[in-house]
């Protein structure tokens, strides 16, 4: 009969217990159904010479590489900015752009402006690629092997912290498997 | 009486509007009945909890362009939906197909229900079976009786 009084406490510590791991999950983050399928093909102009393409081939190159999808108008993408900066100087791994929904005279004052980190960007002024990609939060950060596969997609700016605990162990797993 | 038919009818002139903005040319009656179906079905990633129908961001028209687009090319409901679930998951469609990764979403609703009558019956037969009183021994018909008197005579 004691036992009666405990119920509600057990339902207190089980609806804190639901709370707490409830509000760690980021709700907008949308698990990709791209992940470990072959990326997407495409190709688009080039966002510094229009009359060259760039496609899933020269993302490839048999290296691993980083695909980042950005916008002149996307505030968050100022906020990676540095990082990603930082990250092309050290040439751990290749960067490629996906310049998403932007004219290309911003995206390219952007670019002059904020320093290019970007191997080459593809210049998707309609976001049909970003369809293809899955794209529905810039930036984000796609992570592709050697072989053309998606292995890993981050939403949202890169951070030195996102990259030393998640992508660069991954990116280091898949420099192992080809070199 | 009379303002809330007008807010009504005004509520119905807003939908009609709303509509209007977002015209897309179909061949046929029943293209356009589909394209409504479909956007309303399909949720707009960017500001999660509106329909493709409802929201007017970048992405929303984009994905409403390539409805409109892959309807005019012939290609059938499942066909878009399809290809809306390859690129961005099951989270696009506001009607979850049944997995396991959904179950508790289909059958929870229905196991918390059937938990609440459980409990439910578990309480009003507690409460009947309580509720048939013993009747006073001559002990505490005595006590009650006293009772009475006294209230009644201080007041």
């Amino acid at each position: 009969m004691k036992m009666r009084y405990l119920i509600p406490l057990v339902i207190f510590a089980a609806l804190v217990g639901l709370f707490a791991v409830g509000l760690r999950l980021d709700p907008r983050a949308v698990p990709s159904p791209l992940i470990d399928k072959p990326a997407p093909a495409f190709a688009l102009p080039q966002l510094h010479s229009p009359e060259t393409t760039l496609g899933r081939a020269d993302l490839m190159q048999n290296k691993v590489s980083l695909f980042n999808v950005w916008a002149s108008w996307c505030v968050a993408c100022r906020q990676e900015h540095p990082f990603l900066m930082q990250l092309s100087r050290g040439g751990e791994v290749p960067i490629y752009g996906l310049n998403y929904k932007d004219e290309r005279a911003d995206a390219l004052a952007w670019l002059q402006r904020h320093g290019n980190p970007y191997r080459a960007s593809a210049f998707d002024y309609e976001g049909r690629v970003g369809i293809d990609w899955g794209v529905y939060g810039v930036p984000e950060t796609f992570v592709v092997d050697a072989q053309g596969t998606i292995r890993y997609k981050h939403i949202g700016p890169l951070t030195p912290q996102v990259w030393r605990d998640t992508i660069q162990p991954i990116v280091h797993q898949l420099q192992g498997k080809t070199s | 009486m009379r303002k809330w038919l007008a807010a009504m009818l005004l509520l119905g002139f807003h939908g009609i509007a709303a509509a209007a903005i977002s015209s897309y040319q179909f061949d046929t009656a029943e293209q356009e009945a589909r394209f409504n179906q479909l956007s309303q079905e399909l949720r707009c990633l960017v500001c999660q909890n509106q329909n493709l129908a409802d929201s007017n961001a970048g992405l929303a028209l984009d994905l409403r362009r390539q409805i409109h687009e892959m309807i005019l090319a012939g290609k059938t409901d499942a066909d878009i939906v399809n290809f809306m679930t390859e690129r961005y998951g099951d989270f696009v469609l506001y009607r979850p197909p049944l997995r396991g990764s959904t179950l508790v979403l289909w059958v929870g609703p229905f196991l918390l229900l059937l938990g609440g009558a459980v409990v439910l019956t578990l309480i009003v037969r507690r409460r009947m079976a309580a509720g048939e009183e013993a009747p006073l021994s001559d002990e505490e018909r005595q006590r009650l009786e006293t009772m009475v008197r006294e209230r009644g005579e201080k007041q």
